[in-house]
């Protein structure tokens, strides 16, 4: 049998991924996209500690389903967002989106 | 080894390169092709971890909704247009920021005794999750379609503007 401690490395190797993706990438949709490898991340221990921690429990997977619910609609409305940012501005680069009003 | 360990050293290796041509990627697009391969992977993990509804899940809303989205977000927003506004400067620091959280969490994963944890997957029944979800957490789960649905509607009055253009 596979050891938990496998997924949780697997699961932290993503996660650091997407740390990494989110402080190095200056385009707000591949920020979007670092960020879903973390969720990803998360999802992964959920499940891995609902197996083989609290077999009767459910919380880990309930929590799954709630993180996939809300990274659906987080992408829904950060496109929506970055849409609105690119109209205004012709960029999608974060470090230029640094006025408070205009 | 097992199969299942080999199986799941394949789908794991899978997943790892995903995530790097995620954020390694020189090309936008590459990028969102490398996460849909990550997504995927990840419902490989999911079905390892007998969480079969949620593997389901994965492929239908990220393999199909999210990836869809992202790709529209790029192209909409043409970022492949502008090379220099794929890495920031910060580039050291956020190498140097992710090897210490991957250190911290793999230290915690394998230092940490986790109590009541047993050898082998307990595959939870189908039935008796659903039975849960819709018993249990009956009313988190409305919550949460109430959040996606005003989210959805929010994204829609932001994407069209205060003119309706």
């Amino acid at each position: 049998m596979i050891p938990m401690q496998h997924f949780l490395v697997l699961s932290g190797i993503l996660f650091s991924l997407g740390v990494y993706g989110v402080l190095a990438r200056r385009s707000a949709v591949l920020i979007l996209m670092a960020v879903e490898l973390m969720l990803q991340a998360v999802s992964i221990n959920f499940i891995a500690f609902a197996v083989y921690l609290a077999p009767d429990a459910f919380v880990g997977l309930i929590f799954a389903v709630f993180v996939i619910t809300v990274a659906a609609a987080e992408v829904g409305l950060l496109l929506a967002i970055v849409l609105r940012i690119f109209r205004n501005q012709a960029t999608a680069n974060v470090d230029e989106v640094d006025v408070m009003r205009w | 080894m097992s199969v299942e360990e080999g199986v799941f050293y394949v789908i794991a290796a899978i997943t790892v390169m995903g995530g790097m041509g995620v954020v390694f990627a020189r090309n936008v697009v590459y990028s969102a092709l490398f996460l849909i391969l990550a997504l995927l992977a990840v419902a490989g993990i999911f079905l390892l971890l007998s969480a079969e509804f949620l593997a389901l899940v994965q492929i239908l809303v990220y393999g199909g909704a999210v990836t869809i989205l992202v790709i529209f977000a790029l192209m909409l927003t043409r970022v492949q247009d502008m090379p220099a506004a794929l890495d920031s400067p910060q580039k050291p620091f956020a190498f140097l920021a992710a090897a210490a959280v991957l250190a911290i969490l793999i230290l915690a994963a394998v230092g940490t005794t986790w109590p009541g944890q047993t050898e082998k997957i307990n595959a939870i029944p189908l039935r008796d999750f659903g039975d849960a979800l819709f018993r249990t957490w009956a009313l988190p789960f409305e919550i949460a379609s109430l959040v996606l649905m005003v989210a959805l509607v929010g994204a829609i009055v932001l994407a069209r503007g205060e003119d309706g253009e």
